[in-house]
């Protein structure tokens, strides 16, 4: 049974791996009536112009664009499947402060995917000064998805958990709310579900994922995923796409590469040319997320005028 | 002559009714364990939300109101072992008070654990996946063998008690003779059934001793499994320990001086009782001043800075009216009033008793919520109101009615047994008049 649910997530895998690239691939080639009939779906006028694809068994194929059809999202994995992970990776994040300026559309967007209860955030960013007459700057954190979590070994339910890949998860379903791991984290990145987290009836009634870590639940605690159903399907985690300024970057490490969608970089080179560095080294918890330090910024430190604000004001700042 | 006196002992020493005064009591105890529990109902249905806790000060008075339970608690094992164990016979009608205390107390803190989940519906998750590098699985193994051992420190030298209230027919209602004869209706008072219960209560009085130490060893490790300045401390085992004997003989003090009086034990609980347990209490006092010192001294000489804020918290900040409070009305004032031998005598060793049970409730609270307050990053990107936090009127019902059912237990239990233990009294009496011819 459980071999099944491997070779399961394997494939699943493998198509995500296939789809990558951000390529729509038509679904269906060989059913007797084409697919690229306009009688056959929805009535599209050819558009004349064509794009080349791989098809299935292999051979470049080329279709008229207006015939692309996206596919329907991949079936979530099961939470048996999400505590193993992805085979073969190793992700980690690279944030560059030096190009932060606090805009906090990852903020904005990791609240808005993963439904987070109003107020509370699962990115913050820091206004950091490290000394008095050291220069001030952007710090956005996420989950550190520490190689030694502190929080996982404090659990005493196996409610959260660390995947071969490298992520730290939460089972939802059967964290007991101790918050154990709050006060085990150093870098304060869990949240607590205090009270019904207000979703809408279409999202609370879902079954939970791990890898969405949605639906948040009542009584449990929720924090970064690093977007594991994102990465499954070969796109960056939210918070990564979602910033202008290319703050974060996000790859596998055996890959050795890192990217923020627009640029891609070795990520070793990536750390050993601008000195990166992890948060809180001295503590041991072997951190995920890098940073490079703020120099040669591409913005002035300016602090906004929100003092803690919950919402993000700062879209008028832009 | 000899009969006589041991009539008298039995005559002052069975259960007594309620009277006007422990009617009022108890109905007091009653009313504060309702609310209490019309609060858990509220909090229940809303979520932990009803609290002051938020995603800092993410563990309140609900916990600090744990380690005191679990505190207390480890009186018992002090009173009825250790004395026990090295030969200490004046303690002797002293050890089913420190019993009972113990067992109410330690049963409330698992209540108060399961009242601070977010899932107490999933509390069978911690059976079904436990997992053994957890300290709150060591928590939950060693708090129930403490429960269980104790309640067998309790039972056992209960049973020749039983046997004699069961006697004294006229005096019991019929739902308790009921229950004396279920629990003790066997014992016959044969040295062999004497040999076996002495031999369990010194091996129990063996085990409890390290699992008394570990349920609150490991308490603190709780916190002092974690990176967090004023947790992340190697003398925190020893600094609880030290802690949690000291409250519990306030604790005792404090309750010889109520059954004492209320009961009339005048010829039982003497002035010498209040006298050596005075200065029991001058020298717990006096062992943890000197953690204190161990705990706070060293790390404000370095002022690192992580724990600096924290340190400066407690000293002159937000924290320093209750961490003061907490430090002179745990330590310092009782050591001043029990150092005298006029502080010694029952009434101003129960105000030494009080002041150091209420103290020490405090103090839990400072090693607890403070520390949440002071994270190695700042306090960010959250609602004003998470940046500070004061309980809520949920928090402090179920507290203050969780305390109200742990002195119910005590008073319901004293109504229904001998508070101080009748046949080992004759004995000892007996023993004494021995010596004298």
């Amino acid at each position: 049974m459980e071999m099944n649910e491997k070779s399961t997530s394997r494939r699943e895998f493998l198509t995500a791996g296939l789809l990558a690239g951000g390529l729509a691939v038509v679904a269906g080639c060989s059913s007797k009536k084409s697919p690229f009939d306009p009688e056959a779906g929805d009535l599209v006028a050819a558009s004349g112009e064509k794009v080349k694809l791989l098809s299935v068994d292999g051979e470049i194929i080329e279709v008229d664009k207006a015939f692309l059809k996206p596919v329907p999202d991949l079936p979530q994995v099961s939470n048996e499947a999400a505590r193993i992970g992805i085979p073969g990776k190793k992700f980690a994040m690279v944030i560059d402060l030096s190009r932060c300026k606090s805009l906090k559309k990852c903020q904005t967007a990791c609240n808005h995917m993963h439904h987070i209860h109003p107020g509370q955030n699962w990115i913050k960013v820091y206004p950091m000064q490290d000394a008095d007459h050291t220069s001030p700057y952007w710090q956005p954190t996420t989950c550190m998805h520490c190689d030694e979590p502190p929080c996982v070994k404090v659990c005493p339910v196996d409610a959260t958990f660390k995947r071969q890949d490298g992520i730290v998860l939460i089972d939802s379903d059967r964290c007991i709310g101790c918050r154990f791991c709050m006060a085990a984290c150093p870098y304060s990145t869990r949240v607590f579900n205090w009270e019904e987290p207000g979703l809408t009836k279409e999202i609370a009634d879902k079954p939970y994922s791990c890898e969405t870590s949605v639906p948040q639940k009542k009584g449990t605690v929720g924090k970064c995923d690093f977007c594991p159903d994102m990465v499954r399907k070969g796109s960056l985690p939210h918070c990564v796409a979602a910033c202008p300024n290319g703050v974060f970057f996000f790859g596998d490490m055996l890959e050795d590469s890192v990217t923020n969608g627009s640029e891609t970089f070795r990520f070793s080179d990536l750390i050993k040319d601008k000195a990166g560095y992890r948060l809180m080294e001295d503590l041991g918890t072997k951190p995920s997320v890098y940073y490079l330090p703020p120099v040669n910024r591409n913005f002035p430190f300016e602090k906004h005028d929100e003092e803690d604000s919950t919402e993000n004001k700062s879209k008028s700042k832009s | 002559m000899e009969n006589l006196e041991k009539e008298q002992i039995v005559q002052d020493l069975l259960p007594q009714e309620f009277g006007k005064q422990g009617k009022i009591w108890v109905a007091c105890l009653i009313a504060l364990c309702v609310i209490g529990f019309i609060a858990y109902c509220h909090q229940l249905s809303k979520g932990l939300v009803v609290t002051a806790m938020r995603d800092y000060a993410s563990w309140g008075i609900y916990i600090s109101n744990f380690v005191f339970f679990v505190a207390i608690s480890l009186v018992g094992s002090l009173i009825t072992a250790v004395l026990r164990l090295t030969d200490v016979h004046w303690s002797t009608p002293l050890t089913r008070i420190a019993e009972i205390i113990a067992v109410s107390a330690i049963t409330f803190a698992s209540i108060i654990i399961v009242v601070d989940m977010g899932r107490p519906d999933r509390f069978y998750n911690l059976f079904l996946h436990g997992r053994l590098q957890s300290p709150i699985v060591w928590d939950v193994i060693v708090i129930t063998t403490y429960f269980f051992i104790s309640i067998l420190l309790l039972y056992f030298p209960l049973l020749p008690d039983l046997k004699i209230m069961l006697k004294y027919k006229d005096r019991t209602s019929k739902w308790m003779y009921k229950l004396y004869s279920f629990l003790g209706s066997f014992w016959k008072d044969k040295p062999e059934q004497f040999k076996i219960t002495d031999k369990a209560i010194n091996i129990l009085s063996i085990t409890i001793i390290p699992v008394a130490f570990s349920i609150h060893t490991v308490t603190s490790w709780l916190f002092a499994t974690t990176y967090r300045p004023g947790w992340d401390s190697t003398n925190f085992g020893a600094y609880f320990i030290s802690g949690a004997f000291l409250v519990g003989s306030g604790g005792v003090l404090v309750a010889m001086y109520v059954f004492r009086s209320h009961y009339n034990l005048k010829k039982y609980i003497t002035y010498d009782h209040f006298d050596k347990m005075g200065k029991v209490v001058v020298m717990l006092a006096l062992l943890y001043l000197y953690f204190n010192v161990n705990e706070f001294l060293v790390p404000a000489f370095k002022m690192k800075k992580p724990e600096e804020e924290h340190l400066r918290g407690l000293f002159t900040g937000e924290f320093a009216p209750i961490f003061w409070f907490a430090i002179t009305t745990s330590m310092l004032l009782p050591i001043l009033i029990l150092v005298t031998k006029k502080g010694r005598r029952p009434f101003p060793a129960f105000i030494a008793g009080i002041l150091v049970v209420i103290g020490s409730w405090f103090k839990r609270y400072i090693i607890v919520t403070p520390t949440l307050l002071h994270p190695f990053l700042p306090m960010r990107d959250v609602p004003a109101s998470y940046h500070h936090y004061f309980p809520t009127w949920e928090e402090w019902a179920i507290c203050i009615g969780s305390l109200a059912g742990a002195l119910l237990v005590i008073t319901f239990f004293a109504r229904i047994f001998p508070i101080i233990p009748i046949h080992e009294t004759i004995t000892e009496t007996e023993e004494h008049e021995h010596d004298k011819k």
